[in-house]
């Protein structure tokens, strides 16, 4: 399921933008200063996202549905499997976040205290990915049907609004992938072997060969 | 998994080998679907599979459809005149005065010519909705006019029991939409002829166009010169250029 995502994924924004560019009016402002608009011509020229709306949304439209269900999928997989106990951040730990960052920024020598498949930032960063998911697709319904699905798009402060959030969590989902993908190669070929067959090599305490950690 | 499973080296090089075998099929069927949504026939100027898929996605809102829901109003004094974006059908202006409404049955025969007189005096309704174009931009404006409903009922006796959508055209021809029969007879559904509480201007589609918040602003056509009540869909200009036909909100 976490690798359907990938290309649905890659599908739903890449069409979103194709949708985007119909009416791009989103900057990212702060302190007064327009720092960057969303997006620059040579983007929409080099994605070919130029007149392409109905393709855009034809692909949108459809693929949101193979995403919905691929949520729902894997949400009733962490439920029923209990894995959703590997992935909550537990309060009391909490504290663990700040150090795994700062270990992993070469700030602090020691390695944070390990807790499971899941540090502590990665359990507080994949529930929150987990969480933008969920308010991609609520915030999507919001849009595709604000009259038939009115409660959901008032609940998201109106149509406008909702299609802010829809954005951002789009601007949030592809910095989670490039910081992800650059941790997964930081992590190594073994991790990433690991991610693919479920199974990680670590050293056996007694010698020997290999033995099996949980992937 | 279990943990701290004892493996041997060669078990665990079995298993890679599967894993990437597995991940190296499924990377070639997901490549072969793209090709294979990619190369379809084009249905309305996108793949035949992507237009189905519109398709389920209209026989499930359609489905959904509750006639009691209404699109969200606001106060008068948040409209402004909306945006001109499109201006298929539009582009010469007419004497308004010339202007006649042609009403169709489904087999083609004419029912009747309305003028602006006969929609006046029908219940006069207002709105201050939220337009909505399918490019992503929205507005708040305010419309008068007539219910379609009541100008529909005015035909009822000549018109069978199972009309299921109402096409509408400019007087050259050049725009035209097909639009479902249950949002027709939505209270939202207004033959407008007002704007901000006055006469709607040419490039907004006078003397008469359709206007309702259900539909994106591509269904809401402007000067309206013939209506064709049907039993079955009627063409659709974006439509059949790529869009959704429904095109529903």
């Amino acid at each position: 399921m976490h690798w359907i995502n990938f290309p649905l994924l890659v599908i739903m924004i890449y069409s979103g933008l194709r949708i985007y560019r119909a009416e791009q009016v989103y900057a990212f402002g702060l302190f007064g200063w327009e720092w960057f608009k969303f997006f620059p011509a040579g983007f929409n020229d080099t994605l070919e996202l130029n007149r392409r709306l109905a393709r855009g949304l034809a692909f949108h439209l459809n693929f949101a549905w193979l995403f919905t269900l691929n949520g729902a999928a894997y949400a009733i997989y962490l439920w029923r499997t209990g894995e959703w106990r590997g992935l909550v951040p537990s309060r009391r730990h909490l504290g663990d976040v700040v150090l795994v960052v700062l270990h992993d920024l070469h700030l602090r020598k020691e390695a944070p205290p390990a807790r499971g498949t899941y540090n502590e930032a990665q359990r507080l960063t994949y529930s929150l990915v987990i969480g933008l998911g969920a308010l991609a697709i609520l915030s999507g319904f919001a849009i595709f049907k604000p009259t038939q699905l009115g409660w959901l798009t008032w609940a998201l402060g109106g149509y406008t609004s909702a299609r802010v959030i829809h954005f951002t969590v789009t601007v949030l989902f592809s910095l989670f992938f490039v910081v992800h993908v650059l941790q997964v190669i930081r992590a190594g070929p073994r991790k990433f072997m690991g991610m693919i067959n479920g199974y990680e090599l670590a050293p056996k305490p007694a010698g020997g060969t290999a033995e099996a950690g949980d992937g | 998994m279990a943990e701290d499973e004892e493996l041997s080296e060669d078990d665990y090089r079995r298993r890679s080998r599967r894993s990437l075998l597995v991940g190296g099929l499924a990377s070639f069927a997901g490549y072969r679907g793209w090709r294979w949504i990619q190369d379809q026939p084009a249905d309305g100027n996108i793949p035949q599979v992507l237009r189905d898929g519109h398709e389920l996605n209209e026989a499930i809102w359609s489905a959904l459809f509750d006639e009691d829901r209404q699109a969200r109003t606001f106060s008068r004094e948040s409209a402004s005149i909306l945006r001109v974006n499109g201006r298929h059908g539009i582009r010469e202006e007419i004497d308004l005065d010339a202007w006649q409404l042609e009403v169709y049955g489904p087999t083609g025969e004419r029912l009747g010519t309305d003028r602006l007189d006969d929609i006046a005096a029908l219940p006069r309704h207002e709105m201050t909705i939220e337009h909505k174009c399918i490019e992503g931009w929205a507005q708040i404006t305010n419309w008068g006019g007539a219910r379609f409903r009541d100008f529909m009922a005015r035909y009822a006796d000549r018109l069978p029991d199972d009309i299921s959508d109402v096409y509408l055209e400019t007087p050259d021809g050049q725009y035209f939409v097909s639009v479902d029969i249950e949002t027709m007879r939505h209270d939202q559904t207004l033959l407008a002829y007002e704007n901000l509480g006055e006469p709607i201007d040419q490039l907004h589609g006078a003397p008469l166009r359709l206007a309702t918040p259900l539909k994106y602003g591509i269904k809401q056509i402007k000067r309206i010169g013939r209506i064709h009540f049907l039993t079955e869909k009627g063409g659709d200009y974006w439509g059949q250029r790529g869009y959704d036909w429904y095109a529903g909100l």
